[in-house]
């Protein structure tokens, strides 16, 4: 029976920690190979953890509700014999090799090389007998790169030098050296990558907007590099620690409005047709599909048709052109209590508007039960938000890298407009867009709108649902 | 130009010396008659008569005693110890009167004796054949210790160790005698004492060595560019004291990985004292742990075949230990 560790997983690319939601096992029971054994949280997503091996829960390393770099151990199997096998244990390669030749009886006296020092030193694991080998044992043995690997956080001092020197957060950086470690190749790659491209090269592949004033996931970063001139405390001021949600949203706000030029318009929107088209079908939709029909299924569809016509706007700048996407992925921006998620819908042209209706149905249902899984909430090339549903009339809404724009649809409000010559009572409802102005300008984005206008304008007793 | 093995490069650095001046003599076990149980000293009795070839009575610190007398009397001695295993009689002329006549003269006498001996194993040299001494003397002021690996470095070395005014210990590295062959120029050279040379250089890695280890690590270096594209640094330190702490340095600084490797054992080795210095001068350019590559704690060394050739430094391991800390 051999000890495995399991260890936070990477749920994400961006993902730099994770927190314990649930042991789903206790200490002394038995799981089997792929059962899920914990639940983890992260700012994106709530995954299960499979087991990697059969065998005995031996120990829980780490608490519910604790957050922990990715990489830290957070709990030890005792895998059955059967999978000992299958296992590479660093640690067995390691101490496999170390000097076999040492006087008998000696473990591992100070031989061929030194391992690293203290922290993730080799386990003192007995050579395998004789383990083939003869001459030189010593052949490997020097830095034993099969012992464990040091945790994530642990960086030598160049690392940290540089990382002062070039004011990174070294979370951000992907480590390639033993163990996963941020070596200094890995540091002058980040910095390199950081100041040449766009700043889509940081960030996770299209993880969809933020609407008006909130954002999405991915990476929490350090507070400082969102900070701005400091504020005096004064009693009865309270200080609040941002979660990871918020942390995340607060460093996407401040990358995307640092390094996307921003622009924004608005039309007006005469959905007169469209509310009375939705009250005379909605019972029945609700009875035979099951889910409600709002007005986003609509929007959508015309956002859809509209950016086949204009694709400028389903696109993303980056350091070798401008990358105009063909599928169209749209991010839905769902408000939650503890912050904002924004589920994807993928291959949203290929849906009807029942099709829409339910897929945000089920997207949002489980966006609000907080399960989302990591394909739900990436690939976005679009994000759509309703700021209408709090009651805006106008929102400035903030792109989400590596995307181009985010369109709202604000409120329907009863209003009187001048219709010919004289005076109607009309449903009007606004419509925002935030676009990135190196991709495009006014001219083209206008004219996506008044497309976008024209299709929800027309939308009455002849629109097909299906 | 031409190809000289190690030995036959001291040879001509010593019946240079001592053509170019009437002072060198040269005084041991079996140097004269013999010719020195290695050939070192073969045909310098015949050239340059019994009193500037003296074969001594089987005493170490006679030989080194007389030679300091010697010196102080105005000549230029070297003096050879037959195997650095027998250094140790010795020890109490070398370290409280050889290497103290300078200070304890405040400067007004020195003591221009060479002392060399034939170290090192991987010759079923067993436990008195076989050791490495550096170590014995590196704490001590006042001496001066060179280990060359290559015939051009040890001719050089040799001829600024006989011209030099104070004590110095002069190790040649038994199995490299006649194993190790390179290019030795005609003309008169002397190289400087104090300066390590970079044998290979690199960008990946820095490995810090001497003595026959230098041939391992080369040949270790050029496999692991082959076959991983690492490009490792080779520094022979060519003086192990006083040690050329600017050329360590600078090069630890350049590939921030630095892999110290010698025959001696690892407890006390000198690679102790370069991996300190290492740490104190260039820490903040470190990218992972010094790493220092030497056999254990074992009397040098086995006479077993299968035990020697484990104790023994090989490629195979240099290669690994190069290979990993490239890794890390």
């Amino acid at each position: 029976m051999t000890e495995t560790t399991v260890t936070m997983p990477q749920l994400g690319e961006s993902v730099v920690e994770g927190t314990i939601g649930q042991w789903l096992k206790a200490v002394g029971e038995r799981v089997a190979k792929y059962e899920p054994l914990v639940e983890v949280i992260t700012d994106k997503v709530n995954t299960e953890i499979p087991s990697p091996v059969s065998g005995v829960l031996q120990a829980i390393l780490v608490k519910e509700g604790a957050t922990v770099p990715v990489g830290t151990p957070i709990a030890v199997l005792a895998a059955d014999a059967a999978e000992a096998a299958a296992e590479p244990q660093g640690a067995d390669k390691a101490a496999g090799s170390a000097p076999q030749a040492a006087p008998a009886g000696a473990s591992a006296p100070a031989g061929w090389g030194a391992p690293p020092p203290a922290a993730g030193a080799p386990t003192a694991n007995p050579p395998a007998a004789g383990a083939g080998s003869e001459a030189s044992p010593a052949a490997g043995a020097a830095f034993a790169a099969g012992d464990a690997p040091l945790p994530r956080g642990v960086y030598s001092p160049l690392v940290r030098r540089l990382a002062k020197e070039y004011g990174i957060d070294l979370r951000q950086v992907r480590g390639t050296g033993a163990g996963g470690r941020v070596t200094k190749r890995d540091v002058l790659a980040y910095v390199a990558q950081r100041g040449a491209a766009a700043p889509a090269a940081a960030w996770p592949a299209a993880a969809p907007a933020p609407p008006a004033g909130s954002a999405e996931p991915p990476p929490a970063g350090t507070l400082a590099a969102t900070a701005g001139p400091p504020v005096s405390r004064e009693p009865g001021d309270e200080v609040i620690a941002p979660d990871a949600i918020r942390r995340a949203i607060a460093q996407r706000m401040v990358q995307s409005k640092q390094t996307v030029p921003h622009a924004w318009t608005m039309v007006e929107v005469d959905v007169t047709s469209l509310v009375a088209w939705r009250e005379q079908i909605k019972e029945e939709f609700r009875r035979r599909e099951g889910v409600d029909l709002t007005y986003l299924p609509f929007f959508i569809k015309a956002v859809v048709e509209s950016l086949k016509e204009f694709p400028r706007l389903n696109a993303s700048w980056q350091d070798d052109g401008i990358v105009v996407k063909k599928r169209i992925h749209i991010g839905v921006a769902v408000g939650l209590d503890h912050g904002l998620v924004v589920p994807v819908i993928h291959d949203a042209d290929r849906l009807s508007i029942a099709g829409l209706a339910q897929r945000l149905a089920d997207l949002i249902g489980r966006a609000r039960a907080g399960k989302l899984g990591l394909d739900d909430v990436q690939g976005g090339t679009i994000t759509v938000n309703n700021t209408g549903a709090f009651g805006s009339v106008a929102s400035y809404p903030i792109i989400s890298p590596p995307q181009a724009a985010i369109v709202t649809m604000e409120a329907i409000v009863r209003r009187p407009v001048v219709v010919g010559d004289g005076i109607a009572i009309r449903s009007m409802m606004n419509v925002c867009l935030s676009f990135d102005h190196r991709v495009t300008d006014g001219l083209y984005v206008g004219r996506f709108l008044q497309s976008l206008r024209r299709r929800l304008e027309s939308v009455g007793p002849g629109t097909a649902l299906y | 130009m031409a190809t000289k093995t190690l030995l036959e490069a001291i040879r001509e650095a010593l019946a240079e010396e001592m053509r170019r001046d009437d002072r060198v003599f040269v005084l041991g076990e079996d140097v004269g008659k013999r010719g020195g149980v290695f050939r070192v000293t073969q045909g310098l009795i015949e050239e340059f008569g019994p009193h500037r070839v003296l074969d001594t009575p089987l005493a170490e610190s006679l030989i080194v005693g007389v030679a300091i007398g010697a010196a102080a009397y105005g000549l230029l001695p070297v003096a050879e110890i037959q195997f650095a295993d027998f250094i140790h009689p010795a020890m109490d002329q070398i370290i409280n009167e050889a290497a103290k006549i300078r200070y304890r003269s405040n400067g007004r006498w020195s003591c221009p004796i060479v002392i060399r001996a034939p170290y090192g194993g991987g010759v079923h040299g067993a436990l008195y054949h076989s050791q490495s001494v550096e170590a014995l003397f590196y704490h001590v002021p006042g001496l001066k210790i060179v280990a060359p690996a290559t015939p051009y470095d040890a001719k050089g070395l040799l001829k600024a160790a006989i011209r030099d005014p104070d004590p110095v210990l002069f190790f040649e590295h038994k199995k490299a005698y006649r194993s190790i062959r390179g290019e030795v120029p005609d003309e008169e050279y002397v190289l400087p004492i104090g300066k390590a040379d970079i044998k290979r250089p690199g960008q990946d890695l820095t490995v810090i060595t001497y003595g026959y280890n230098v041939h391992l690590c080369l040949e270790a270096a050029e496999r692991l560019a082959r076959e991983e594209g690492i490009e490792a640094e080779v520094i022979d330190l060519r003086t192990l004291l006083p040690i050329d702490r600017e050329t360590i340095v600078a090069s630890a600084k350049k590939t921030g990985r630095v892999m110290i490797s010698h025959e001696d054992t690892k407890t006390g080795g000198i690679g102790a004292e370069i991996a300190a210095i290492v740490a104190e001068e260039a820490l903040f350019y470190l990218d992972a742990p010094i790493v220092r590559v030497a056999p254990p704690d074992v009397h040098p060394m086995p006479f077993n075949p299968k035990l020697e050739a484990v104790f023994m430094p090989s490629v195979e391991q240099q290669y690994a230990a190069m290979r990993d800390l490239a890794r890390y």
